[in-house]
């Protein structure tokens, strides 16, 4: 691997943009292949770089036979984004957990008193309104969102413009009575039962969660196995390798 | 594979302070093999580690086979494909078969 190879695999995920590297495992010979370039000594090559495309499509890295040389895809997709709507002492369990398991975090409150750094080091914290926090940010099929204000001058906005978008999951804290009271709340805005069923509510894992470490767990447990099946069921059926 | 971002980032530190460096990814795998297809490990002159491409069963004979490519600047292909006997010796002792290519950061 070339430094500058490494330096541009660090500088696309910066940018949340996903490249495959295609390495030729004779001589190590490389190209870096995005969705709309390819560089490096075997960017020429037209079949690897469709196979590396099709790699990044399904997010599977593999080693493939071209023209009788062994290619290896290492595909590097962006980190998936976790939203936390509400800076509550349940976020503060959820976030840092959520970086170790490299999501890449952001928490959206309005209220200055609870969005601030110093009570989330580490990671995004926007002071905003959630819908106006999302449309800056563009949610996209890599984010998942999570509400824990309980507060549905709070919590509305977000849920509402969450369903509008394309995310992985959206879960949102509160008992079933809660969430019956919300599913009404949201259908006067046109969120239909349907639409309403993406949302996990109660959110997360019942596993007897009850401090909010614990509810952290059962949420990010959650978000792994939608995440999880979610890759499955894109991905082929695995072929054993020749 | 995002715990490869990581590995790169301590690998471009260690390029960064000087240090000979070499990368083995996971290239192949059969079975039940502990670690997926694009994980790595990264290895300075020094034989520092970043990463993994097992549950600690081969590290130690991919660090070798690295401080080598880190020496000559050949890259290697790794077989470790393991029968039931050597399962214990090597150690991918839950039966799976794993191959790790490796290369110098040039």
């Amino acid at each position: 691997m070339k430094a500058e190879t490494l330096a541009a695999l660090q500088d696309a995920r910066t940018r949340r943009r996903a490249v495959t590297l295609a390495t030729r495992l004779s001589d190590a010979a490389e190209a870096l292949v995005y969705r709309d370039d390819a560089r490096g000594e075997l960017a020429g090559d037209a079949e690897i770089i469709a196979a590396a495309r099709r790699a990044m499509e399904t997010g599977k890295s593999e080693t493939v036979d071209i023209a009788g040389a062994k290619i290896f895809l290492n595909v590097y997709v962006p980190p998936p984004r976790l939203v936390i709507v509400g800076a509550v002492h349940i976020a503060q369990s959820l976030a840092p957990m959520a970086a170790m398991l490299e999501f890449d975090v952001t928490v959206v409150d309005p209220r200055g008193a609870w969005a601030t750094t110093q009570r989330f080091p580490g990671v995004k914290v926007i002071q905003d309104w959630a819908d106006e926090a999302f449309q800056a940010m563009g949610l996209d099929g890599s984010t998942a969102v999570v509400t824990l204000t309980h507060d549905p001058k709070l919590d509305d906005p977000a849920l509402e413009s969450a369903l509008k978008s394309d995310v992985f999951y959206i879960g949102a804290l509160g008992s079933r009575r809660t969430h019956a009271k919300r599913k009404e709340r949201l259908a006067e805005v046109g969120i239909t039962d349907e639409m309403f069923a993406r949302v996990h509510g109660p959110v997360g894992l019942n596993i007897g969660a009850k401090s909010p470490a614990e509810i952290a767990v059962s949420i990010l447990g959650q978000i792994i196995e939608v995440r999880a099946r979610r890759l499955e069921a894109m991905s082929a059926p695995k072929v054993a390798a020749a | 594979m995002s715990d490869a971002l990581e590995v790169l980032d301590q690998v471009g530190r260690w390029k960064a302070d000087g240090k000979g460096v070499a990368v083995a990814t996971v290239i192949v795998t059969w079975g039940s093999s502990p670690r997926p297809v694009g994980s790595q490990l990264g290895v300075d002159d020094a034989g520092n580690m970043v990463g993994s491409v097992s549950g600690g069963c081969i590290e130690g004979a991919v660090v070798k086979e690295a401080l080598d490519a880190i020496k000559d600047g050949k890259p290697r292909l790794l077989d470790f494909g393991v029968t039931d006997e050597q399962a214990w010796d090597v150690g991918l002792a839950c039966g799976g078969k794993v191959q790790v290519f490796v290369e110098k950061v040039n």
